[in-house]
């Protein structure tokens, strides 16, 4: 079911031509309100008045994450203080997080294209929504929960993990959607096959799920085992949290809500905008935001956008599922984890530059990470006792920096692959 | 009064043991006696060699991690009860024992217990002063 058919079923022209109004409003917002834009705008000799339609979009500077972080926390608000009503951050785990800010026109924003989603799974008013994903400064939970509350539909805010109560919830409430991370959703299917719960008697009948990379193949296999169909989600705390773009009936890229993000692709290298259909780096832009603006954000994942009109009536372009980063950024069980961030905590113990490997794999649908570090004199001891404490503070530290787990192993000096002097440092072995 | 033991680090491979027991070998090492301590992921082979230094060099050459502790070496008498004295006189003393092993000498109807303490010298003198004979690093080196 088409959501909101108007906007979402929009003429092509007409909706350039909005895009084309409202980026020439964000442009004096920002320039305006926003002395990071200014500085930066003036750098690039742009002015307002040069933005008057959405192709013009390239004369814009980007932005990228580590600036998002340097103007932590209110840097980039378009308005002040007084009308911000909900704030919201990343993991924040490299130092300062990153800060979205929302006022209400922005929830209200949000909570339509969540319901624009929701409603592409077939969301009505007599839906009930199991919601696992997180609650709190995560933007994932009350996301979900803004978008099922302006359907109607009844939210169950269960947030994430307790898996016995997921199941039982799911069960005694009959449960029609879930939403929650893929690997999660498999997590469960194995926990209900042990507690006896059979997914072919429930109700549900649909899923969203995001915030991890994953494939057709896991799609395959949650639909089978689940007994619904699955779709996919995308969005990011920088832009708004889910409901950047979302998909289908058709189950056939993820239509980008573009009447208020506004996706490119770039090539990463030159920064160049890149054709409808050709492989970069996603770049987006909020036309409609008022508490953060975010102009040209350099996400880093790459995709391309499928030209083709999709079968369903809707005219926002779709994105193709997620093929990569332009960076080494791993995504651990919804968390995302930055080798960098791992050298540093490693760096701080043991006081030199640590030899180290990150192994990625996923053992009952869930992710794990082994942190090899290898063994040097300075660290050393003929105590297993020891080791096997560093081991285990190692691992500390790095859960309380990321907030995950993980299991640090000592290995042997130089057993670590090197090619051209430089280690190797991510083995993912997960066949997503 | 102390000895100096070489501790290798070893990840559980096959094949590991052989690769420092040859490396030894090859520059005509003598293994006087050995230890391994190990848990799922890694071990740690503890040595007494004759030529300590030497042998560490050699192993760091091949890429081994590679420390020398100091341990005490205790001999006693190869019979019943033996051991139990030379623990008496440690567990009056309160001194707490991080490892040990043990072997049987060659030349001698005696055992020789290497014990690894903190505050090594503290322990090696309270020892001596119950009775006990600790052997002194060229003693242990020519058995």
């Amino acid at each position: 079911m088409i959501w909101d058919k108007e906007n979402e079923s929009m003429e092509p022209e007409k909706l350039k031509k909005l895009q084309g109004e409202r980026l020439k409003d964000l442009a004096k917002r920002a320039y305006e309100n926003v002395p990071f834009y200014k500085k930066k705008m003036d750098e690039l000799g742009v002015k307002p008045s040069d933005i008057n339609s959405i192709d013009d979009i390239v004369k814009l500077p980007f932005t990228t994450k580590d600036e998002m972080r340097t103007t932590y926390p209110y840097g980039l608000l378009g308005t002040g203080l007084e009308n911000i009503v909900e704030i919201h951050t990343s993991s924040g785990t490299t130092g300062k997080p990153v800060v979205g800010a929302y006022t209400q026109n922005d929830i209200d924003m949000w909570s339509e294209v969540m319901a624009r989603t929701l409603a592409m799974g077939g969301a009505t008013k007599d839906d009930t929504v199991q919601n696992a994903y997180g609650y709190g400064l995560f933007t994932g939970g009350l996301g979900v929960h803004y978008g099922a509350r302006r359907i109607g539909a009844n939210i169950i805010p269960i947030s994430g993990g307790n898996t016995k109560r997921q199941l039982s919830v799911l069960k005694d409430f009959g449960s029609t959607m879930i939403t929650c991370t893929p690997s999660y959703c498999l997590y469960l299917a194995e926990a209900a096959r042990e507690e006896g719960v059979d997914f072919a008697k429930l109700p549900l009948k649909s899923g969203f799920f995001g915030a991890e990379p994953w494939s057709e193949n896991m799609r395959k296999e949650i639909e089978a085992k689940l007994h619904l169909k699955a779709y996919d989600i995308y969005g990011l705390t920088e832009i708004i949290g889910p409901g950047v773009a979302a998909e289908c009936e058709e189950q056939d890229g993820l239509h980008v809500f573009e009447d208020h993000f506004y996706p490119e692709i770039i090539n990463p290298d030159t920064g160049e905008q890149l054709k409808d259909g050709k492989k970069g780096e996603l770049v987006l832009t909020t036309l409609t935001r008022e508490g953060t603006l975010v102009i040209r954000y350099r996400v880093r994942d790459i995709t391309f956008i499928i030209p083709e009109k999709c079968k369903c009536g809707r005219t926002h372009r779709r994105m193709h599922r997620l093929l990569g980063r332009t960076d080494d950024m791993l995504i651990i069980r919804g968390v995302n984890v930055f080798p960098s961030q791992i050298e540093q905590v490693l760096f701080r113990m043991e006081g030199i530059e640590p030899h180290y490997q990150l192994v990625v794999d996923r053992s009952q649908q869930l992710d794990t990470l082994e942190i090899q570090v290898e063994m040097n004199e300075r660290i050393f001891s003929d105590e297993i006792k020891k080791l096997e404490d560093m081991e285990k503070a190692m691992e500390g530290e790095i859960n309380s920096e990321l907030g995950i787990h993980t299991k640090v192993k000592l290995v042997e000096p130089k057993s670590i692959a090197r090619s051209e002097g430089k280690a190797k440092r991510i083995i993912d072995k997960r066949n997503i | 009064m102390f000895i100096k033991q070489i501790s290798i680090f070893l990840e559980n491979k096959a094949g590991r043991l052989y690769d420092v027991s040859s490396a030894l070998g090859d520059e005509k090492i003598n293994i006087r006696a050995l230890s391994l301590a190990d848990t799922a992921d890694f071990g740690i082979l503890r040595l007494i060699v004759d030529q300590p230094e030497k042998a560490s060099d050699v192993l760091k050459e091949h890429g081994f991690t590679v420390g020398i502790t100091h341990v005490i070496a205790v001999e006693v008498e190869d019979k019943p009860g033996g051991f139990a004295s030379v623990m008496k006189v440690m567990s009056e003393a309160g001194i707490n024992v991080e490892y040990m092993y043990a072997f049987v000498e060659k030349s001698r109807d005696n055992a020789i217990v290497i014990f690894r303490v903190e505050k090594v010298e503290k322990v090696a003198d309270a020892l001596q002063d119950k009775g006990l004979k600790l052997l002194k690093e060229s003693e242990v080196l020519s058995l």
